[in-house]
């Protein structure tokens, strides 16, 4: 890293953030760590030679269904064998702790996440999705039209999100106030074809967005759309609010870490209709834990308890006569595991070099482009001065004006308003994965730290005074990323197919980096394993 | 030498007498806000004075050397002690047992200081002027002073600066005209630097003590409120302030009335009572009673008042309230010093998240929440709130809800029954006249079916009796139930009626 702090700061924010927090240099940065989660490991594998590796007898272990990769797909297929009555199942995890971009962390005060930190409440016909639900004790019941009722304490509280603009906190998300009429009225027009989509079914009945994708529609007025880019979809209709086109910019960097213009239309128009049951209806009740979603993975866990093996880097995937061979490096060496079958709950561009058929191409590997995320969990030993007038704090706050995501609060659900608290903040890089990860990878802990607190700084003059420690994570190749023409593009459905005894599961095979697809690729691939 | 500038110093009798007499009232005052009684106060106060003046009078014979120095550092000392008196005696009211012996100390000492002072000038003077025009110039103009001291006091002094300020502007007015002696008398003090210097000190001291006072009350605060302030304090949690009025003590957080001592009885004996005899209704008379807010004791000392009664918990959010419930001394005795009772148990935590962890089997839980205008006390509303609660209630446990106003906002009012019943309660609603407040409402519920009560409890009330427990539950038509949404915590109705309501009333 040859930046400077300073440089980084104006690269990550723009050099007016970084003018101001030269001017008035703080005081030394709060404590705190950085985690890579994956990084050391996984480079330790792309370095080494996938050769003849030799693994004793004795580091040999038998078992019917080995799952690669620990993330909420892996963890996903494992309880579903393990809910079927497979309990002779492994899973094998990289890194130090289970769950992927699911991880949660821990302080004396709350729980919270470390990367993805909600679902969505499923419609009737997500049956993985309930029964997990159902499995948690998070249902409550049915409504008048028979959709699924998640429990009152799991659905986000008042105030759900604020959005911060010129000095002042708003509720909701998109900027009401200055709308002007001809905003006000894209705005109207812009839900109307929305609620278009949510009401459009295909012959078979089914909608055109829905969670999991693998239940939407593939007619052909619903895959054009992945052909072009979300802010493309936008000009056709003359929708050209920037308040509006900000709320779509937001939308996409939110849930997929690009910009509307970089994004599919099929993927932006997904993000507002799959998440509504009824046109006219409001989004489906957003579900959420202090911890985020490490609250599902810590389910899953509980559930599979020491089957999950951590520390294990798989190195080789391949086929032995009718078995899978599975090579690990683990920090007492190297062991290998037999199996009937194999699911491999990676990304792509971890696949492509451990598993044998496609290292020697026997089919092309497909990856999806991955975007880099910085979180941060920002731990504060009292809550911030709130200016009469503004919207109090929510559990979503937006910074209008910001690259970041703004901030969660993981104490919301609990309901304390006072003491300290942490809050958890998101930076996605919007731009080429690729040479994002060559800027970034080298940056330290107190490089990030300082563009948080720049960051929310603006909307918190006391925020350096009340926070207390600032740790970092960094996501080098955070998510994948539905830019145009990747949801519906050929080789994508041909990467889910098995290979003979290993079959495929990872939310790279929707493009969408979202809990209810990795949910839905890890259920499917059990349920192919299921019928064998 | 030349001659002193007399009319000069006669401007200076004028603004040492009013200050003295303000100072006078400023204890006075405080005496009868603070402990009540006022004819005593006064009479206390207005006796201890003058006789002290008489015993600075009676010194000042001692007094010799310098006189112009010992009458500057005189004026100085009463600047210092009077202009301190209020914030001092403000500070200790909550804190100090012995405050009415602070009270008379502070009394005597500016009663003696001034009773120091006159004499001393008239000695000044004495070479100046011819003795029987001394006499008869620097009395009449005391006297005057004292007239405009009585006129300027409760007309523009109390009004627009509150006690506090009072105390400290006229201090700093005190030290200032000191300070200005100095020049005056100038020639007759020799060395004027080391007094100008104490007289820098002591202005020095009342400015920081004015700046500080504002953090006791602000400016504002003192036009917000119809009545004085006698304590204020902004915990984490809220701001708690405390006014005395003629007809007794008022509790505001952030602002919003939650009792007046007038006629708070019927507020606590109509959210207490009716719970009460619900639960003996349904089977014995209640033993164990949760109490969820309520930081004031107020409802504790009704509950208390039941013999039945072994347990209370009472949980409230702010350890500053229960403590001001605990040894505030007009705020103990109106409690009955309920939250010193052994029976009595308090937590000092969020209710909901305490309620969650909690244990239950209590026989009644009396719930009285500051009204739900923010979503943080909108949560202590809400379905799930009262299904916590519901299952901490033993099988014929009662529940008494304070639940705003049915007149003023109706919606909300009908909101939180709704709610109540919502999550599995058979509810009764009822309402009471408080004065101070208005119409009044209130949600009893249980979880089996029931009858709401018709008989008062057998313990001493001011208010309720058999008739008055059976007028409660009929509603006319001005306050019927309308048809609105429940209160859930990722949809809370209840703060977006409850905003809207009060907002037509203000």
């Amino acid at each position: 890293m040859t930046l400077s702090r300073r440089d980084f700061v104006a690269m990550l924010l723009g050099a007016p953030m970084a003018m101001a927090c030269g001017r008035q240099r703080p005081a030394p940065l709060p404590d705190g760590e950085l985690l890579t989660p994956g990084k050391a490991g996984g480079h330790r594998l792309r370095d080494a030679t996938v050769g003849d590796v030799r693994v004793p007898d004795d580091r040999w272990l038998t078992t019917d269904v080995v799952v690669i990769g620990g993330g909420v797909a892996g963890l996903s297929a494992a309880w579903w064998l393990d809910r079927a009555g497979v309990r002779d199942l492994r899973v094998l995890e990289l890194d130090r702790v289970p769950g992927g971009t699911a991880q949660a962390g821990a302080s004396e005060v709350t729980p919270y996440p470390w990367g993805a930190h909600y679902v969505v409440t499923p419609l009737r016909h997500h049956r993985a999705m309930l029964a997990l639900l159902e499995e948690m004790g998070a249902l409550a019941g049915a409504d008048e039209h028979g959709e699924p009722v998640v429990a009152e304490d799991l659905r986000v509280r008042e105030l759900e999100e604020r959005v911060f603009y010129l000095g002042r906190w708003y509720e909701g998300q998109y900027l009401q106030a200055g709308a002007t009429a001809a905003d006000r009225d894209q705005l109207a027009r812009f839900r109307a074809e929305i609620d278009r989509w949510v009401g459009w079914r295909d012959g078979a009945g089914r909608r055109a967005f829905t969670l999991p994708a693998s239940a939407a529609s593939v007619d052909a007025a619903v895959t054009a759309l992945d052909r072009i880019s979300f802010a493309a979809w936008l000009g056709e209709r003359g929708l050209d609010s920037s308040r509006l086109r900000w709320l779509c910019d937001y939308a996409c960097r939110d849930d997929f870490g690009l910009l509307a213009a970089d994004t599919s239309a099929w993927a932006g128009l997904a993000y507002f209709a799959s998440r509504v049951a009824r046109p006219g209806a409001e989004h489906q009740s957003v579900i959420t834990w202090p911890d985020g979603n490490g609250a599902i993975v810590a389910h899953f866990t509980g559930r599979l308890g020491d089957r999950v093996l951590v520390d294990h880097a798989v190195a080789d995937v391949r086929i032995a006569d009718t078995l899978v061979e599975v090579i690990a490096h683990t920090p007492d060496g190297v062991r290998g595991v037999r199996a009937r079958r194999a699911i491999v709950a990676v990304p792509g561009f971890i696949a492509r070099r451990v598993v044998a058929p496609l290292r020697t191409g026997a089919r092309p590997a497909h990856t999806v482009d991955r975007g880099a995320w910085a979180v941060a969990n920002l731990h504060l030993d009292r809550r911030l001065r709130t200016r009469v007038g503004d919207a109090p704090l929510a559990w979503d706050n937006v910074l209008h004006d910001s690259p970041s995501l703004g901030y969660v609060v993981a104490t919301h659900q609990r309901g304390r308003e006072h003491g300290p608290t942490v809050l958890t903040w998101y930076y996605p890089f919007t731009g080429d994965g690729a040479a994002a990860r060559k800027d970034l990878d080298g940056a330290t802990r107190e490089d990030w730290a300082e563009v948080a607190l720049a960051d929310l700084s603006r909307a918190h003059p006391d925020f350096r005074d009340r926070c207390r420690r600032v740790d970092v994570a960094y996501w080098g190749h955070g998510m994948p990323r539905p830019r145009v023409g990747a949801v519906f593009d050929p080789a994508l459905a041909a990467a889910r197919a098995p290979l003979g005894p290993i079959h495929m599961a990872s939310s790279e095979l929707s493009a969408v980096a979202l809990f209810e697809e990795a949910l839905d690729h890890g259920v499917r691939a059990a349920d192919e394993v299921l019928a064998t | 030498m030349r001659p002193l500038p007399a009319t000069l110093l006669y401007v200076n009798v004028v603004v040492v007498a009013t200050c003295g007499l303000v100072y006078e009232l400023l204890a006075a005052t405080m005496g009868s806000y603070l402990l009540g009684d006022s004819v005593l106060q006064f009479s206390l106060v207005i006796g201890l004075y003058l006789s002290a003046m008489g015993v600075g009078a009676w010194v000042s014979r001692h007094v010799g050397g310098n006189l112009a120095r010992r009458f500057i550092d005189v004026e100085l000392a009463v600047a210092l002690v009077g202009g301190l008196s209020a914030p001092i005696l403000f500070l200790a009211f909550a804190e100090v047992q012995r405050f009415q012996v602070i009270l008379l100390g502070f009394v005597f000492a500016i009663g003696a200081l001034v009773g120091l002072e006159l004499p001393l000038l008239m000695r000044i003077l004495q070479n100046e002027v011819a003795f029987k025009d001394l006499v008869s110039r620097v009395l009449s103009l005391d006297y005057a002073g004292a007239l405009l001291a009585s006129i300027l006091f409760p007309l523009v002094f109390v009004p627009e600066l509150g006690l506090l300020r009072t105390s400290l502007v006229i201090g700093l007015g005190n030290a200032l005209v000191g300070l200005w002696g100095t020049w005056l008398l100038a020639d007759q003090i020799g060395r004027v630097t080391s007094l100008r210097i104490r007289a820098g000190a002591v202005i020095a001291i009342l400015g920081v003590g004015l700046l500080f006072s504002t953090r006791l009350t602000t400016w504002s605060e003192n036009r917000l409120y119809a009545d004085e302030i006698v304590y204020a304090k902004t915990s984490p949690y809220q701001r708690i302030v405390v006014t005395r009025s003629p007809s007794g003590f008022q509790l505001f957080l952030n602002g919003n009335l939650q009792f007046a001592s007038a006629d708070e009885y019927r507020y606590h004996e109509a959210l207490v009572h009716p719970a009460m005899v619900a639960a003996t209704a349904a089977g014995h008379a209640p033993r164990r009673v949760l109490i969820l807010g309520g930081g004031d004791g107020l409802a504790a000392r009704e509950v208390l008042a039941h013999p039945s009664v072994e347990a209370v918990t009472l949980v409230d959010l702010d350890p500053a309230m229960t403590a001001l419930a605990r040894r505030f001394p007009p705020l103990a005795a109106l409690n009955r010093q309920a939250l010193s009772d052994p029976r009595l148990t308090v937590v000092n935590d969020d209710a909901m998240v305490w309620l969650r962890t909690s244990p239950g089997n209590w026989n009644v839980a009396i719930v009285d929440f500051p009204d739900p205008n923010g979503f943080g006390l909108g949560k202590l509303y809400t379905r799930n709130f009262y299904q916590l609660l519901a299952a901490r209630l033993t099988p014929e446990g009662a529940i008494a809800v304070q639940a705003t106003s049915p007149l003023f906002a109706r919606k909300s009012f009908w909101c939180i029954v709704r709610t109540i019943r919502a999550s599995g309660f058979t509810v009764a609603p009822y309402h009471v006249a408080v004065p101070s407040f208005g119409v009044w409402g209130f949600v009893l519920a249980r979880r089996a079916a029931f009858s709401p009560p018709t008989t008062a409890p057998n313990v001493a009330l001011r208010f309720l009796d058999g008739e008055a427990m059976a007028a409660m539950f009929r509603f006319p038509a001005d306050m019927a139930e309308v048809d609105v949404e429940i209160n859930q915590l990722d949809d809370q109705m209840l703060v977006r009626y409850y905003e809207s309501e009060w907002r037509r009333w203000q």
